[in-house]
């Protein structure tokens, strides 16, 4: 059902919603295509035109910075117009459905939504309920998933550490439980056949048989990382100390934060990332985000030729962006 | 009322059926001779008798009407969703003679002019009989205890909070003590509010993977737990509604042994769904308790055949189309199930869990005995309370000719056998195929 959900018959991306359905070409294949377009954005003129004439809106409904930007960077850069429209703070508010909104701006004649929403399902709900030649494009839906973030992830580890994911180590530190990017990445790690992928958190954080998802759970800092290739970190909210999660940021701080110190035991070219925004002092050190195996601001950089790619093939545009 | 001028036909003879009455141990052909609303006899004519109607149920099932242990008909309160003419429609039409309500109407059932009105609106739709459940404590608040003894006086056949939490275990201890001094049973929806807060799938696999927050099977088996300390403590008489794991019904089993006053029942869907169907965000597969797994899903079922659940009941909950139409979390949960309690009771046979027989005591007189009402019988006496069903007739669920006001079900396309085609209330003819 989700795939036929998010690809056509052909197999090619009708909606973009989530890593499980997709299959290894494709996978490869969007990296590729984002390849590509790595290089119109560092040129002087950083625009192409496959999607002039295309409407695109962020449909926000929950606050976000970064995402938002490099979604708008990214269709902007394929000549498409954009139009951000932030929920949290408009029609829902008023009592008006979700369908209603959607309807709403259907019927402007808007070619694709780019959403993101505090409940997992949403795009989902989202992309079975829009008109034929919409497409939606999911920027985070509650805790299910953020397959754009995976995708950057995976084209920064590809550039650092070469297309062989077989003989990597990855540690994905920190709350997977709440954590929609880490169910993404996950996903990715095991389509792209990595060889080990580790989760470390203390097991408030850890979700029920997590070892389902295809990864080894560690409790233990030092032992998750020992020999890591890559350690992804994921950022921790401050509302995991109300909900009796955690005692304190400090002693988070004290057992999973991440120093130079610690990263002795991974690997010598340890490869650091995080999704920000980053909590200083609280999953890592400043000397650890700042210094030499820190990729955190290429992440950024990334997620614009990655989000190009994805939205320019879910319209139907893969051949031209290639070409 | 409509009963008032429906003529009454005084005198009935069902003949050539099989009929089928768990609480007489009856299971043969045989004929059913009615007379003034009530059962007249079963097998041989009464003398005199003659029939000023006949029904041929040759290659049919004669069973009493079905007992619905928990329906909501969404009246009053919830007139957009359904309301007591409707369900009673789909009620009657399902082979349901009786339905049991929840408290948690709006405003909920706590006085004897509440319940009035329910009976009173059930008995101008004359298609089925509705009983309620009367508020545990005052506005469902967990706060303060109801009005008990007005409401057993007004004809509630028991007490319970609904899904809604108790404000501490005292109040949940002293709520069962003052049903007890009135004799009224207590229908606890084991749930504990802390660790099911938020959740809305099971918490496994399936809602790991999908990032629903989950509710654990703990949610479930802590109140219980606690549940039984203080039935054991008490005394009262207490029924556990819709379980929906395995080791939940592991506990009431040893409850059972030990000869504490419990029964319990399980709600059809959870013996057919599993938290795999949750796959693919099916907000129609969004139920509290949540869907668990198949695991539990063969624990519930061998609970119903060992007779540890004395009733399977519907769980009916209509909703209107836009309580589904959203992101999975935010929908409201709930199966609009009585269109497809007996079609799906019957699966049961198919499927070997249970012979047919025990399928119908589990509708009829296991609930009847639960609610402690004398319908779920054919026993010469009793009213006239009759479902006859061809139990070989296929037919596809189709949410657009579901009688219910709600179309909310995750059964549309099933292949569905056993169809009702003649529903008796007191003697009369409430539905005919």
């Amino acid at each position: 059902m989700r795939n036929s959900l998010q690809l056509d018959d052909q197999g090619r991306l009708r909606h973009f919603l989530c890593i499980e359905g997709l299959n290894y070409p494709l996978l490869t294949d969007i990296l590729d295509t984002a390849e590509s377009f790595a290089g119109v954005t560092e040129q002087s003129v950083k625009k192409v035109p496959l999607l002039r004439g295309k409407t695109i809106v962020n449909l926000f409904f929950e606050a976000s910075t970064r995402t938002r930007t490099t979604f708008e960077l990214a269709a902007k850069r394929l000549s498409a117009d954009v139009l951000n429209i932030n929920i949290t703070q408009s029609s829902t508010v008023k009592g008006e459905t979700l369908l209603d909104t959607l309807r709403n701006l259907e019927a402007m004649h808007i070619d694709m939504f780019v959403v993101r929403h505090a409940d997992s399902g949403a795009a989902h709900f989202i992309a079975s309920h829009v008109a034929p030649h919409v497409s939606v494009i999911n920027a985070g839906d509650g805790r299910h998933a953020h397959p754009t973030q995976a995708l950057l992830d995976m084209f920064t580890i590809r550039r650092v550490k070469g297309a062989d994911f077989g003989r990597l180590r990855v540690a994905i530190v920190g709350d997977v439980l709440h954590s929609r990017v880490a169910r993404s990445q996950i996903h990715a790690l095991n389509l792209l056949n990595t060889g080990d992928i580790r989760i470390v958190a203390p097991r408030t954080l850890v979700p029920a048989h997590a070892d389902a998802l295809g990864v080894h759970v560690y409790h233990d800092l030092e032992a998750g990382i020992e020999g890591a290739d890559v350690i992804i970190m994921l950022r921790l909210q401050r509302e995991r100390m109300q909900g009796a999660l955690l005692p304190s940021e400090h002693e988070y701080y004290e057992l999973f934060g991440v120093t130079e110190e610690k990263l002795a035991a991974a690997g010598p070219d340890v490869t650091i990332m995080h999704p920000g925004p980053i909590n200083r002092g609280v999953e890592m050190d400043s000397e650890v985000a700042d210094g030499p195996r820190s990729v955190i601001l290429e992440q950024v950089t990334h997620g614009i030729a990655v989000r190009m790619a994805v939205m320019s093939m879910a319209m139907h545009r893969r051949e031209e962006a290639r070409a | 009322m409509t009963s008032s001028h429906t003529p009454r036909p005084d005198r009935i003879r069902i003949s050539g059926g099989r009929v089928i009455d768990p609480a007489s141990k009856v299971d043969e052909v045989l004929d059913v001779y009615i007379a003034e609303g009530s059962i007249a006899a079963v097998g041989a004519a009464p003398e005199g008798f003659a029939a000023e109607r006949e029904i041929d149920a040759a290659g049919r099932v004669v069973c009493p009407g079905l007992v619905d242990l928990c329906a909501r008909t969404r009246e009053p309160g919830q007139e957009y969703k359904a309301t007591i003419a409707s369900e009673s429609l789909a009620a009657a039409a399902g082979g349901i003679t009786t339905l049991c309500c929840p408290p948690d109407t709006r405003p909920v059932v706590e006085t004897p002019a509440d319940i009035e009105l329910i009976r009173l609106r059930a008995e101008a739709a004359g298609k089925t009989r509705i009983v309620t459940l009367g508020a545990l404590t005052r506005g469902l608040k967990g706060e303060y205890l109801s009005e008990m003894a007005a409401l057993k006086k007004a004809g509630c056949v028991g007490v319970s909070n609904a899904l809604r939490p108790l404000a501490n275990t005292l109040v949940l201890r002293r709520a069962l003590e003052y049903a007890a001094t009135f004799d009224l049973t207590v229908f606890l929806y084991p749930n504990d509010h802390w660790l099911s807060a938020n959740g809305c799938a099971h918490e496994g696999k399936v809602a790991t993977r999908m990032g629903l927050p989950g509710i654990p099977e703990a949610a479930e088996t802590a109140a219980i737990a606690r549940d039984l300390a203080l039935i054991e403590q008490t005394g009262v008489r207490a029924h556990f509604c819709r379980l929906s794991t395995g080791r939940a019904a592991h506990m009431v089993a040893r409850a059972q042994f030990d000869g504490l006053p419990v029964t319990a029942d399980v709600a059809i869907p959870y013996l057919y769904l599993t938290e795999i169907d949750v796959r693919g965000f099916d907000s129609h597969c969004h139920v509290i308790p949540p869907l668990r797994t198949t695991e539990d899903r063969q624990r519930l079922r061998d609970a119903v055949q060992r007779g540890i659940f004395s009733a399977i009941c519907s769980d009916h909950q209509p909703h209107e189309p836009d309580a589904k139409l959203r992101p999975f979390p935010s929908t409201e949960p709930g199966i609009s199930g009585l269109d497809s309690l007996l079609p799906l009771g019957l699966r049961l046979v198919d499927e070997g869990v249970m012979e047919l027989g025990d399928v119908i005591h589990r509708l009829t007189a296991g609930p009847a005995q639960i609610l402690g009402l004398s319908c779920g019988t054919l026993a010469p006496g009793s009213s006239a309370d009759i479902c006859i069903f061809d139990p070989d007739m296929t037919w596809q669920l189709d949410a657009s000719t579901m009688r219910s006001h709600g179309h909310n079900t995750p059964f549309t396309g099933w292949e569905m056998k056993g169809r009702v085609t003649h529903t008796l209330l007191a003697g009369r003819v409430v539905h005919l195929l």
